[in-house]
């Protein structure tokens, strides 16, 4: 049961650091698709920072370059969104598919590289961190906690305090629904475009670390990260564009995810027989099933999706 | 000359081969900072693919295996192209590929049915899939992206779970097609002597270039496909005119899961693969296919080539030195070239930007020119 408890917890921290930045950057205008692809990119940052680190290095200090390498690979990737969207007024859905795509393979040829330059015998795409890791992590009295849970507790007030309380944020959500109106009282739409989107690479890129971080002590990023950058949108779409909401919502797909970790700790779910796949699924059809009731009424920034153009009133 | 770089066709031709020559450039790049020693060697193993072996029978049965994968990979690009001229974005290629893939498996080796109730078993699965997405779009308002990339992984552990039924007791892989059911292995029609002797070269490449001819067809020679590309520029508009623009998309989407559901039957149907029982990511062909899709120019026939290509690069990728790269490079490039696919619109506005100024220049040049012949006249 506490198992189930951790579990969710971490999974709803992940579902909600990266929801949050696909919140941030739809209102600023910009839908990122790509926030998979930014989700590998960073823990791949996380995950070789954690691996050069030895494990006498203060775990404060592990931590805080961990985290820091995750936001900065992060937000250098998602640039190339940032840059193909805004500046060129390229198709988002195309662009955020590629830069899904890239992230994996580019993830899994740099891990390569790095893995067989150290060891020409190892063609392997996984690295390891089980001594490091253990930085992040306080057992409670069995309860696993990790510091995640406090980092998107964190960003959740950062966020939310970011979007309704401060100009900047008021502004970045007028880009969202109506450009041009912003661009009259002389806020500049492509500044906060870029700001939204290099946002969500920096949340993307906590999301990611903490991910890879949840359940094991090595990761092999041919893998990418299971479709979770895709289940937080569907998060991000349930909570309807309110970070409030999608804590809450990130909370409920957590305990599926969940499930398919700990199923087995429950007798009465073991007497039940369900194939393993079927908990695989579960996060996949609640969400769709989620989307099918929540999506027709939605409140999504009303210029969402559609490039800039100063010319357009 | 100048007419033809205006053709909309021609601008397409040059922004994909830009697209692709980019690609190559920057997987270069990213190899040379890997390792500068093989670097120039690399890039070339996968230009060439089969051209690696030096005898003309190995490489014309190498052609013949890349052709195998082309035919699935082209399916799920018609597919991609299909929907995106209504309007839609079909990252759920990769689900209905792999829904077909897994119908035409399990009704293969636990049914044992004849190789055509199997391809339709695989069409049945895949346009299943599709109208999901579009049910789900067309009256619940479902972003077709998230909701294709939910039913892609639904697909993955749905198909895990039944064909493990039918799999070899020693491995995660399914049971051979070849030995196990013969009836289902789809015919050669004599094509494999073309191949010398490629046991795997079936009529699903002639199939396959069929698709594409009859949805070129459908798409700019009927009223459904006219109607359907209406629904895709303007929803409002197409519903003004009468059309049915629900149905459209739902229609659309079945057709587009219907063909990549074929397209996994395709491949696996050969026998050049098995499926793995225990895979823990989404096959790569559907996404592949989106790839092709737009390099393609959005252009069915376009599409046969560009699928090619991606394939060709692919499968060229087995042949890189392993010692100092890995296979993956050729996702690597064909993700780029995606990426750079997302500029062609760009790159055909600063093309016709450049027409247009040449051409002012021109018209300047020449009025210049009777300006100067009128004052001459008028001094005579």
């Amino acid at each position: 049961m506490l198992l189930l408890l951790q579990y969710t917890l971490i999974f709803a921290s992940v579902l909600i650091l990266v929801a949050l930045g696909g919140c941030v950057s739809e209102h600023s205008g910009v839908i990122n698709l790509g926030l998979e692809g930014i989700m590998v990119m960073g823990a791949m940052g996380g995950a070789l920072t954690l691996r050069a680190l030895s494990s006498g290095t203060s775990p404060l200090l592990t931590v805080l370059l961990t985290l820091c390498a995750a936001v900065l690979v992060g937000v250098v990737y998602s640039l190339l969104l940032a840059v193909a969207c805004v500046s060129f007024k390229a198709d988002q859905t195309i662009v955020g598919t590629a830069v899904n795509m890239l992230g994996v393979a580019a993830a899994t040829v740099i891990v390569k590289a790095l893995n067989t330059a150290a060891n020409p015998d190892d063609v392997s795409s996984a690295v390891q961190y089980a001594a490091t890791k253990k930085a992040f992590l306080k057992n409670i009295g069995g309860f696993e906690f990790n510091w995640f849970m406090v980092i998107a507790l964190l960003a959740l007030a950062a966020v939310f305090v970011l979007l309704y309380k401060t100009k900047f944020g008021l502004r970045l959500m007028a880009c969202g629904e109506h450009p041009q109106a912003a661009a009259s009282v002389g806020v500049n739409v492509y500044k906060m475009r870029y700001a939204g989107v290099l946002l969500s690479g920096a949340l993307g890129g906590l999301g990611g670390i903490c991910y890879i971080l949840a359940g094991t002590s090595e990761w092999r990023f041919e893998n990418g990260v299971a479709g979770f950058g895709f289940l937080a949108l569907a998060v991000m779409i349930f909570g309807q564009w309110k970070p409030q909401r999608i804590a809450l919502v990130a909370l409920l797909f957590g305990f599926f995810r969940a499930l398919s970790n700990v199923y087995f700790g429950f007798d009465w779910l073991v007497k039940a027989n369900i194939p393993g796949a079927v908990y695989n699924m579960m996060p996949y059809v609640i969400s769709l099933l989620v989307l099918a009731f929540t999506s027709k009424r939605s409140r999504a920034p009303k210029a969402e999706g559609i490039p800039y153009d100063k010319g357009m009133r | 000359m100048k007419n033809l770089l205006k053709k909309d066709g021609v601008q397409s031709l040059i922004a994909s081969l830009i697209c692709i020559l980019l690609g190559l450039l920057i997987g270069y790049i990213v190899l040379l900072f890997i390792n500068p020693t093989g670097a120039g060697e690399a890039i070339l193993e996968v230009v060439k693919n089969f051209f690696h072996y030096s005898k003309p029978s190995l490489q014309l049965k190498n052609f013949g295996n890349t052709l195998v994968k082309t035919a699935p990979l082209l399916m799920c690009a018609l597919s991609v192209l299909f929907c995106y001229k209504v309007g839609l974005f079909n990252i759920g290629a990769a689900g209905q590929y792999v829904a077909g893939s897994c119908a035409a498996i399990y009704c293969a080796l636990k049914l044992g049915w004849g190789w055509l109730p199997c391809l339709l078993a695989a069409v049945v699965a895949g346009a299943v899939f599709g109208v999901a997405v579009g049910l789900l779009k067309a009256w619940r308002n479902v972003n077709e992206v998230i909701s294709g990339i939910m039913l892609n992984w639904i697909g993955l552990y749905l198909a895990n779970m039944l064909l493990s039924n039918v799999k070899e007791v020693a491995s995660p892989y399914t049971l051979h097609i070849k030995t196990e059911a013969t009836g289902a292995l789809l015919p050669s029609l004599g094509l494999e002597k073309l191949f010398n002797g490629n046991q795997y070269i079936t009529l699903a490449i002639p199939l396959s270039v069929l698709a594409a001819i009859a949805i070129s067809v459908v798409l700019d020679r009927t009223k459904f496909g006219y109607e359907l590309k209406a629904t895709g520029l303007n929803r409002n508009a197409a519903r003004y005119c009468g059309m049915a623009e629900k149905r459209n998309i739902i229609v659309s989407l079945a057709i587009g899961g219907a063909l990549a559901g074929l397209g996994g039957a395709l491949l696996y149907l050969t026998d050049y693969e098995q499926w793995l029982c225990t895979g823990s990511s989404v096959p790569g062909m559907g996404f592949n296919g989106i790839a092709a899709a737009f390099l393609g120019g959005l252009n069915p026939i376009g599409t046969v080539f560009s699928s090619y290509f991606i394939q060709h690069i692919t499968s060229g990728g087995a042949f890189v030195d392993k010692t100092m790269y890995c296979s993956q490079i050729s996702d690597l490039i064909s993700s780029i070239i995606i990426y750079l696919c997302g500029f062609v619109l760009f790159i055909k506005y600063a093309m016709n930007n450049m027409i247009a100024k040449r051409e002012n220049r021109a018209a300047q040049a020449v009025s210049a020119g009777t300006e100067d012949a009128e004052k001459k006249g008028g001094e005579a």
